[in-house]
């Protein structure tokens, strides 16, 4: 990993930059890179309100905006934004809002490097909205002053697609750290956290897929 | 959330009726569902702060502790929703009713209110 100037995180859903990607961007934290994260919806129409419930459809916003700024404050994310569109309805608003909204983040604050998801391969619609704009706006920018582009990938078809990920970050040594950001999500990831928690062959299984390395693909406009 | 009663529940409807009132409408198996499963269609829906005039609802009870709540509008419309399973009146007044399936995942929800809900 090189020392950016500035990488610029951008996702759909509070919990999006946890289990993928947050080993990495504690890491890039620790090196002194300041990370913006754009969480674009607060996740509000997510299924899962907490096992056992305890939100509703109307007040899950408030319990997500939460967890994301506490999961925010672990991976020691000082810039967080949530500009707060409709979960589900991203690819659904006026063509161009996204990539405007993408590309001024990119001028204002200088970025060298984005992460986000792979467009094609995110398989949740949001996702897709938010790849393409991602890619738009970079495409937008002169060639010089583009940002490189690490994104995740993982519709059934990635492997047979695109091959094996060309960017592996080793997050050993923060195995906690990400543990703790997955928990933040409480609402989300109960029956995730207890199933990693067990002392049990699929606990190991879903500890070597999430907490020893984060897989990336680079991408060129 | 609590379990539905169904008196309980249809008296909080009966406070909507010749009302004007604001619903929120959603049946989703999840944005994930054909990515984990292939054989699943994916269908679902959710319709938000749209405004209509009730003249009757009823809630009915199905099996596994599931009701069916069933509203009749002054237009001659419907709105019709099944697999509820959990009701609340939150602070904003708003009625609540959700199903979680088995998973304990959203699966249904109703929602009525004399304010709009939230954009």
């Amino acid at each position: 990993m090189e020392k950016e100037n500035h990488v610029l995180v951008v996702f759909p859903h509070p919990d999006d930059e946890a289990f993928g990607v947050s080993g990495t961007l504690s890491k890039y934290r620790d090196m002194g890179v300041p990370v913006t994260y754009s969480c674009l919806t607060y996740g509000d129409m997510g299924r899962n309100l907490g096992f056992p419930p305890f939100a509703t459809r109307e007040s899950l916003y408030k319990i997500r905006a939460a967890e994301v700024e506490e999961s925010a404050r672990l991976i020691g994310i000082k810039d967080l934004r949530l500009p707060g569109f409709r979960d589900k309805t991203l690819e659904f608003e006026e063509p161009g809002l996204l990539t405007n909204l993408i590309r001024d983040m990119i001028v204002e604050l200088g970025t060298t490097r984005i992460i986000s998801f792979y467009p094609g391969y995110s398989v949740h619609p949001d996702h897709e909205a938010t790849a393409e704009a991602v890619i738009e706006a970079v495409a937008s920018l002169d060639t010089e002053k583009r940002p490189a582009l690490q994104l995740v990938a993982f519709a059934n078809n990635t492997f047979d697609d695109l091959g094996d990920p060309d960017i592996v970050v080793n997050i050993e040594g923060y195995e906690e750290r990400k543990k703790q950001i997955m928990a933040a999500h409480k609402s989300q990831t109960g029956p995730l956290l207890e199933s990693l928690a067990a002392d049990t062959h699929d606990a190991k299984e879903l500890a070597d897929q999430w907490l020893k390395y984060e897989r990336f693909y680079s991408y060129m406009v | 959330m609590e379990p539905i009663n169904q008196d309980t529940v249809q008296s909080l409807l009966d406070a909507f009726v010749d009302k004007r009132v604001y619903i929120h409408v959603e049946i989703t198996s999840g944005m994930y569902a054909s990515h984990v499963d292939q054989e699943v269609f994916n269908a679902g829906t959710f319709v938000r702060n749209v405004q209509v005039n009730i003249v009757e609802a009823i809630i009915k009870k199905a099996e596994n502790d599931q009701y069916r709540v069933g509203i009749k509008l002054d237009n001659g419309g419907w709105i019709y929703v099944i697999g509820l399973t959990h009701f609340i009146v939150n602070e904003e007044a708003e009625f609540i009713m959700h199903g979680f399936n088995y998973q304990g995942k959203l699966a249904s929800a109703l929602e009525l209110s004399h304010q709009p809900f939230r954009k």
